[in-house]
């Protein structure tokens, strides 16, 4: 069988979860190599969810999601900071109409208080309406909670991957595991669509799939996909709401949310229903509906529906409303499931890698020959600034220094987002570099606005097979099968007549 | 860089270039064009079918060629052009800051502003059309963009959403190119278009246009493998059991035009609800004063050759602007959308004009109608002038004319409505 | 007699045109609002033309095309014809508007002709 490579420990996933463990283990002597199936990390559910950091009121405390969320929630300023993604602690509001509602509300609070939230304030009548104008005037009572913030979910994603990939860790993209090597009730290797890579410890955190992967060493439990919906509307409307906006929740979900996003768009939803297939990303009539009545009953005066800019899905790996498996296998030495991460999985994903280390410190002296952690001493804390044009456009002046140093930022290559050509050259030339149009779009925004890429999809596509030095015909949406372009102009007249 | 002009005109599109060629026409010197994109034209040079021209030129024209036409005497008259620029800001205070490679932050110091930014197209998002998010979903102008000036056929097998122009004659463009289109839907009962293209783009190569029809689901997860279509009825909603599926590879939305006026609301201009542009005087003259609009920015015109028109219009006021010597009426005359009528560009009627004859009013009507009138009546249910037209449509926009004879001083507004002519 | 409805296209107005008619031989021609559309219907019904616009394919040029249309309207039924011949033509830039890309395009004695400006790309 033919050895890829040579692994202390590899990571399966390249969602929130699998790229902020290969980040933290980067900080260690470790040959460190993370395998996701889709052409880019933030593929699955780290890429289509509210991006809320929650404050930790929801789960109850004896849980993991109780626990780790609210450990996790302070840590968010320095990690955002670091590896400069943005992030806003705007709060949030749980509201509600009722008494009903008023007793639920203060039920949230004591087991937030239970999970160690001293901060939280039940606000009611017209303190209600001065932090939320637009509020629906029946609202009686919300559970106020200052710690709550909005992020860009793939954008901490991909610079937790970038900045693991800067550490040293081999991020391998397009790479499936078909099985798992085991000797002497021991993990000794992962095979993959791409060869076999030869380790000692594998980390499972495949999102939706963690169960598939799972099964392959026998251990069981189930990951079922639960839908969500969303739609987001222009930047100009952000500015409807200061805090993320919930309603009363249900047991299956935090309900549908009303919210700025941290470009300042507004998004709604997502609602919750269970589908079958783990790929399954449709949006539905009923679902668009659902999503839009439901953020209707918090913001009565919602833009119409025809300036919503998109509408997507997200899957929750959902374990049947249990809590999160972060666990070492029973079943096979080196083997460690950081699984069902649902919400607050984001929320929670700090503290669920120092879980891991804890964990993987274990694991790694009942393996033989024993491995050890130990610190590197070049490590990388951070990013470096990258200058987006939209953020510059109250400094201008600040701009043209940019623009003098390399006149690419002075070329304007969408219009909607205000993004430069000079951005774009960087996206692609990064340390875990963008090769189709959908990872441009979440790292650049490119195709994010209004017009959703209309004007500069055909720009974009154009740069990207110029620099990567292929035929715009191989430039992909999202990988392989997926190519934009059919063929060139003429080519399929001469096709017919041969 | 700073720069002082005395027009700086925003896109270089139809509209743009029209008004800069008529603002130097009318005296005014020191101008400044603006375009985001590499080369002059707007969405012109990407429209390579004939149909250009003959309001305008009486000749018929292919986009290019129009574009051309316009493109040479900017150049002739040496007006200063700056392409692969893009505006970021205007002020109240006429101040406008663009972007480019060469020059880095532009902040030009301007007495009059043209607004000709033209428009976008609406996206399947805009509709909420469900369904999965693959590759093969274009809107009709960029994949026109990708065959016509890029060089890529975007799909083989085609379904057109919207029988706008573009729709239709982007189903022509790729019948010809080899791809099969295998039908154009329309959410409506009748064609958004002008009749003329679906005679030469869809009946000429027997493509199916599928009125009340629309789009109930996208499948295909990588790339578009099939859509569901199905009949709606006067609401709109699908009626259940009219599904039917279509196996394709590439869906086209021609759903319709929006002003791009992101920098007009920006800078505290308002717009009308329904045209989504700026609420202007017959100048095209927005709310705020020296500030103009034009072409599709204003309104979403069907022919290039009303686009120019109207730069034109735009481009003289500007001149009689900077002349100032412009003479207000006592009080402004509010135009006002009657029975079946959408909207009416201009707005309201500001300006005393001696030697003017007549002001052309655009309009769209709400509904299908026919044998007509379109009567205009001031505000105390007067008539003042009426038209008869045999059909109306949404799809082809209506100019008519308002005599000067009737504005009198006293006049407060108009309201133009569309009623059945009675048989007598 | 047989009746046959046209929708003129020599304008955006689009006037519907009746053409009625006995063994082919047109008997009258009504709907029409200006002259063009006598001339469109006995045109369209005898020998419908359209005037045929795509692009060639440029060497050495800023764009990689170049739009072009027959000079003057070809019969309808060659349009699909007239593509296979012209997808094998490649020109050299710079292109002049109304420059003759194809003379006597199948055998029609109609020209294809540039209707926009290319300028060449010099290589350094």
């Amino acid at each position: 069988m033919k050895v890829l490579m040579k692994a202390d420990v590899v990571i399966v996933g390249g969602g929130i979860v699998g790229t902020a463990i290969a980040r933290e283990l980067s900080r260690y002597r470790l040959r460190i190599i993370l395998a996701e199936k889709e052409d880019d990390v933030a593929m699955g559910t780290s890429k289509a969810n509210s991006g809320i950091i929650h404050a930790g009121y929801n789960a109850d405390f004896k849980t993991l999601k109780g626990r780790l969320n609210v450990k996790s929630n302070s840590k968010f300023d320095k990690l955002c900071q670091d590896l400069k993604v943005p992030f806003k602690r705007i709060g949030s509001l749980v509201v509600g109409f009722t008494r009903e509602d008023l007793s639920k509300l203060i039920e949230l609070k004591e087991n937030g208080e239970k999970n160690g939230l001293n901060n939280l304030k039940i606000i009611t009548g017209d303190k209600l309406l001065d932090l939320e104008a637009n509020l629906n005037h029946e609202a009686k009572y919300a559970l106020y909670a200052p710690s709550a913030g909005i992020i860009s979910p793939y954008e901490l994603n991909i610079s937790l991957a970038e900045n693991a990939v800067i550490n040293g860790v081999k991020i391998l993209l397009e790479t499936k595991v078909v099985d798992i090597v085991q000797r002497d009730n021991q993990v000794i290797g992962v095979l993959t669509n791409k060869g076999l890579i030869e380790t000692r410890v594998m980390i499972n955190a495949a999102g939706l799939y963690a169960d598939e992967i799972a099964e392959k060493i026998g251990d069981d439990f189930k990951i079922k996909p639960l839908k969500g919906e969303y739609q987001l509307f222009d930047k100009q409307w952000g500015r409807l709401v200061n805090h993320v906006l919930f309603p009363i929740p249900s047991k299956l979900s935090k309900g549908i949310l009303v919210t700025p996003t941290v470009h300042g768009n507004l998004l709604i939803g997502p609602d919750s229903y269970w589908v079958k297939e783990k790929d399954n990303l449709a949006t539905t009539k009923k679902g668009i509906d659902e999503v839009y009545k439901g953020a209707k009953r918090l913001i009565p005066d919602l833009p119409r529906k025809d300036l919503l800019i998109n509408s997507f899905a997200g899957l929750r790996a959902n374990t049947r409303g249990k809590d999160f498996i972060i666990r070492a296998s029973k079943k096979i030495k080196g083997f460690i499931n950081v699984a069902g991460i649902q919400s607050p999985g984001l929320s929670s994903a700090p503290a669920i890698t120092e879980m891991v280390l804890d964990i993987l410190r274990e694991v790694m002296g009942d393996i033989y020959p024993k491995l050890e952690l130990n610190y590197r001493d070049n490590f990388v804390e951070t990013l470096d600034e990258q200058p987006r044009f939209a953020d510059y456009l109250n400094k201008l002046e600040e701009w043209q220094e940019i623009v003098e140093k390399d006149s690419d930022y002075g070329e304007v290559i969408c219009r909607c987002e205000k993004v430069t050509k000079g951005e774009l050259l960087r996206a692609i030339r990064r340390p875990l570099p963008a090769r189709s149009l959908d990872a441009i779009k979440r790292r650049i925004r490119t195709g994010m606005g209004r017009c959703q890429g209309g004007f500069c999809g055909p720009k974009v596509l154009k740069i990207l097979a110029e620099e990567l030095k292929i035929s715009s015909l191989e430039i992909s949406k999202k990988g392989e099968n997926s190519e934009i372009l059919k063929s060139k102009t003429k080519e399929m007249i001469k096709e017919k007549n041969s | 860089m700073k720069l002082k002009c005395d027009l700086t005109i925003i896109g270089g599109g139809p509209a743009g270039l029209a008004a800069a060629l008529e603002a130097k026409k009318n005296g005014v010197e020191n101008i400044l064009l603006l375009e985001r994109d590499k080369y002059l034209g707007g969405i012109l040079p990407q429209c390579i079918h004939n149909g250009f021209g003959l309001q305008y030129f009486k000749e018929e024209l292919t986009g290019p060629e129009y574009a051309d036409k316009f493109i040479s005497q900017i150049e002739k008259h040496k007006i200063d052009v700056k392409t692969e620029t893009m505006v970021i800001k205007i002020t109240s205070g006429k101040q406008v800051l663009a972007l480019n490679r060469d020059d880095g932050l532009l902040n030009i110091n301007t007495k009059a502003i043209v607004l000709a930014m033209g428009c976008r197209e609406r996206t399947r998002e805009a509709i909420a059309i469900p369904g999965s998010r693959p590759a093969g979903i274009f809107s009709a102008g960029t994949a026109q963009r990708y065959i016509n000036v890029e060089g890529y056929i975007p799909g083989r097998e085609v379904v057109i959403l919207g029988s706008g122009d573009i729709g239709m004659i982007m189903a022509r463009r790729m019948t010809l190119e080899g791809a099969k289109v295998k039908a154009v839907l329309e959410i409506m009962p009748f064609s958004t278009g002008l009749i003329r293209n679906k005679v030469q783009c869809l009946d000429d190569f027997n493509i199916p246009l599928k009125f009340n029809h629309t789009i109930t689901n996208i499948k295909g997860k990588k790339r578009v493998e099939k859509i569901t279509i199905g009949r709606v009825d006067k609401n709109m909603k699908v009626i259940p059991g009219t599904e039917e599926e279509i196996r394709c590879d590439t869906i086209l939305f021609s759903v319709g035009l929006i002003p791009e006026n992101e920098l007009t609301t920006e800078v505290g201009i308002k717009l009308d609800s329904v045209t989504r542009g700026a609420i202007v005087n017959e100048n095209r003259e927005t709310e705020m004063e020296g500030i103009f609009a034009c072409g599709n920015v204003l309104q979403v015109h069907d022919l290039a050759d009303f686009v120019t028109e109207e730069g034109e219009i735009a481009g003289r006021a500007v001149g009689e602007y900077l002349k100032g010597k412009r003479k207000y009426r006592t009080q402004s005359i509010k135009i006002i959308p009657g029975d079946n009528i959408a909207y009416v560009v201009p707005h309201h009627i500001d300006y005393i004009v001696p030697d003017r004859k007549k002001i052309k009013l655009f309009m769209r009507v709400k509904k299908p109608a026919e044998r007509v009138r379109i009567s205009f009546k001031d505000n105390k249910g007067k008539k003042l002038a009426s038209y008869k037209r045999k059909i109306v449509t949404p799809g082809e926009m209506i100019s008519l004319f308002l005599p000067e004879s009737v504005l009198t001083e006293q006049l407060k507004s108009v309201t133009i409505s569309v009623k059945k002519e009675n048989k007598e | 007699m047989k009746s046959t409805s046209l929708v003129c296209i020599k304008c955006p107005k689009g006037c519907r045109i009746t053409v009625k008619s006995k063994e082919d031989k047109i008997i009258s021609i009504t709907g029409n609002d200006c002259s063009r559309g006598v001339e469109y219907a006995r045109e369209e019904f005898i020998n419908p033309v359209r005037i045929l616009p795509t692009t060639i394919k440029v060497l050495g040029g800023e764009f990689p095309l170049v739009s072009v249309k027959t000079e003057k309207a070809i019969p309808k039924e060659l349009l699909l014809k007239a593509m296979e011949e012209i997808a094998d033509i490649e020109v050299e830039a710079p292109i002049k508007i109304g420059q003759v890309i194809k003379d006597n395009l199948l055998e029609t004695g109609i020209r294809l002709v540039a209707t926009r400006n290319i300028r060449r790309i010099q290589f350094f």
